[in-house]
């Protein structure tokens, strides 16, 4: 149990490192999505592995329960990272929309370009 | 309880969904309640500053939840002079985003700027490290679309460097925490502080880790070296009045150095001593160093403005990194100071790019460019560190406060030197632009005329503009004239933040 979580993570985190390294903005984009998937497995591990454990505690009977708080913050993180991907779509979409280009990389051409003027 | 700790974050919480959903056809209306917001949360800062200085650590227990299992704001020194330079800060630059109509470029510039606001004053005031990472959320959600504001390709690419780098950035928060919920616990800062010294010696592998991954995010946010490459891209392609705002969100980084390593794994904590301040020193010494090479180096107005961000953040990063408590008060009053100068010469490029376009070379002159030379003469002896305004006392403060150290020799030369270079680099700027220009005029070169008609002219309200410069500059001089109270204030911040024992209490101890 331990050695697969532990190891999903890892890869997550490789396959998505590899990924945010590309030069194009979609692979970049898919690498964070890994990277926060990663994240999310790994939250759930700070609170310690439990199995078939319930997240309350039951005050009738000493049964095993799992560490409620990791999950609550997995669940703020998996909003946040699911909101910010979303922006970043956009941000990169309206980007290569305006320079028919969509690396990742400020070309030559856009730093001899005064930067924040529009025309 | 004392509600006054909450209000900086409700009045923008309330303020922006309310320009985004009664106001969004009325931009006049959206003005008048976006400078009335600003002006409410001033008196706000105000009142909370005042209520602070006495040296009571308040705290505000949301839902009313005691203090280790719900999420705290705590208004101690520290915090309460962060939010007060923040609405300090966010005054001239609301107005200068009014007179020079950067607000009608695109949509929901006032929206985007009050949940900024919010963002970074719920950052100074949380207690919680959780809380803080999504407050840094918020400013940085508010920030993309500052960012981006008013399109245009190159801003929009910039704007993804940005954001990606930032996600990324947010991730590692995240494992940091995760590493730090799983060895202590607890996410509560005052907790996890009680927590940590507990700690068996010989079970702090984890906790390095995760306090060095923390302390890499907090990096990343102040823009240290080699984490900073996000920030002259994105400074100098954001809108300028926005790149004055983002002044203060390198800072928020600076804050949460200051917070999490005095209180959690301070100085006298075995298992972190020596960590951090190992780490901080080089890198805030070759942030400098890099800065001003920089600023030496670019082409670009903007640029080099930002450049002159990460300079100062090497500055107060070398006197952050000391972790005395001299050290720490001349921080404090160089963070005032670096925030009010880089967002002034901000704004002074803005004004040289809405007239004349951003490159540094020699064009035609420019409507009042006796004024804003004049502006960017008095931004650059502030950033510089020359006599009389505060970068000097500010800089003098930080090698005093250094003089002990057993890297003297290398801050000293670092500072004096990146000093100088700044100089060379601001007056170079300086003088290509505004003295230059006359020769320019003398002999205009074929492709200015060209260049004429690109530049249409600046339909702005420069009165309202040049009086939020000058509240800038008015800022700073204040700064220098009151440098004993503010010291004062500063030296007493940095007392309280070396004896986390009333904070701990105050915060565990359960206020009522």
């Amino acid at each position: 149990m331990e050695a697969l979580v532990a190891s999903a993570v890892g890869i997550l985190t490789a396959a998505g490192i590899f990924l945010i390294l590309r030069r194009r903005t979609f692979p970049v984009i898919l690498g964070l999505s890994l990277i926060t998937y990663a994240v999310n497995v790994f939250l759930f591990a700070t609170g310690r592995l439990a199995l078939d454990a319930p997240a309350v505690l039951n005050k009738y009977e000493d049964v095993p329960y799992t560490d409620p708080l990791p999950q609550a913050l997995v669940l703020t993180a998996i909003v946040i990272s699911f909101g910010m991907t979303a922006v970043i779509v956009m941000i990169a979409l309206s980007a290569y929309l305006s320079s028919k280009d969509d690396h990742i990389d400020m070309t030559a051409q856009d730093s001899v370009d005064a930067p924040g003027e529009d025309a | 309880m004392n509600h006054w700790i909450v209000a900086p974050i409700v009045l923008p919480a309330i303020l922006a969904p309310f320009i985004i959903m009664v106001l969004r056809y009325h931009l006049d209306l959206q003005r008048i309640f976006s400078v009335a917001g600003v002006v409410g949360l001033l008196g706000i800062a105000l009142t909370i500053t005042a209520q602070a200085s006495g040296g009571d650590i308040q705290v505000y227990e949301l839902g009313n939840w005691p203090a280790p299992f719900g999420i705290v704001m705590v208004l101690d020194r520290l915090s309460a002079m962060m939010v007060l330079l923040t609405a300090l800060l966010a005054l001239p630059i609301v107005l200068y985003a009014i007179a020079s109509g950067w607000d009608e470029r695109g949509k929901h510039f006032h929206a985007l700027f009050h949940f900024q606001l919010m963002g970074v004053c719920g950052a100074f005031l949380t207690g919680d490290a959780f809380n803080l990472f999504v407050f840094f959320e918020v400013l940085l959600i508010a920030s993309y679309g500052l960012m981006t504001h008013g399109g245009g390709a190159v801003r929009l690419k910039a704007g993804v460097q940005y954001v990606a780098y930032n996600l990324l950035g947010s991730t590692l928060f995240l494992f940091a925490l995760g590493t730090l919920y799983g060895v202590t616990g607890t996410l509560n800062m005052a907790d996890m502080a009680v927590r940590v010294a507990e700690l068996p010696a010989d079970d702090t592998a984890l906790l390095r880790v995760g306090a060095v991954l923390l302390l890499l995010v907090f990096c990343i946010k102040a823009a240290v070296l080699p984490l900073h490459f996000w920030l002259p891209a994105s400074y100098a392609n954001a809108p300028l009045p926005v790149a004055a705002l983002f002044a203060i969100m390198t800072k928020v980084g600076a804050y949460s150095i200051l917070r999490m390593y005095t209180l959690g794994f301070g100085p006298e904590v075995e298992a972190t001593q020596g960590l951090v301040g190992a780490w901080l020193q080089p890198a805030a010494l070759v942030t400098l160093a890099v800065g001003v090479i920089g600023i030496l180096g670019t082409q670009h107005i903007a640029r080099m403005v930002a450049f002159c961000a990460i300079a100062s953040m090497g500055t107060l990063l070398i006197a952050i990194s000391l972790f005395t408590e001299t050290a720490t008060a001349a921080a404090l009053y160089y963070i005032y100071h670096s925030t009010l100068a880089t967002a002034l010469l901000f704004l002074v490029a803005d004004l040289v790019m809405e007239r004349q376009g951003g490159s540094i070379e020699p064009k035609t002159p420019m409507p009042q460019s006796g004024l804003i030379s004049a502006l960017f003469f008095v931004g650059a002896i502030a950033l510089a560190g020359m006599p009389p305004l505060s970068g000097f006392i500010g800089k003098l403060l930080v090698l005093d406060a250094s003089r002990d150290a057993p890297d003297a020799n290398a801050i000293w030369a670092v500072v004096l030197i990146g000093s100088f270079v700044t100089i060379v680099g601001l007056a170079r700027a300086g003088s290509l632009i505004f003295w230059k220009s006359h020769d320019a005029e003398h002999n205009p070169a074929p492709e200015e005329d060209e260049e004429a008609p690109a530049l249409p002219a600046p339909e702005l309200n420069a009165g309202l503009a040049f009086t939020s410069v000058f509240g800038l500059v008015l800022g700073l001089v204040m700064l220098t004239l009151f440098a004993g109270p503010a010291l004062n204030y500063a030296g007493k911040t940095a007392e309280q933040l070396f004896t986390p024992e009333h904070y701990i209490s105050a915060v565990l101890g359960g206020e009522e």
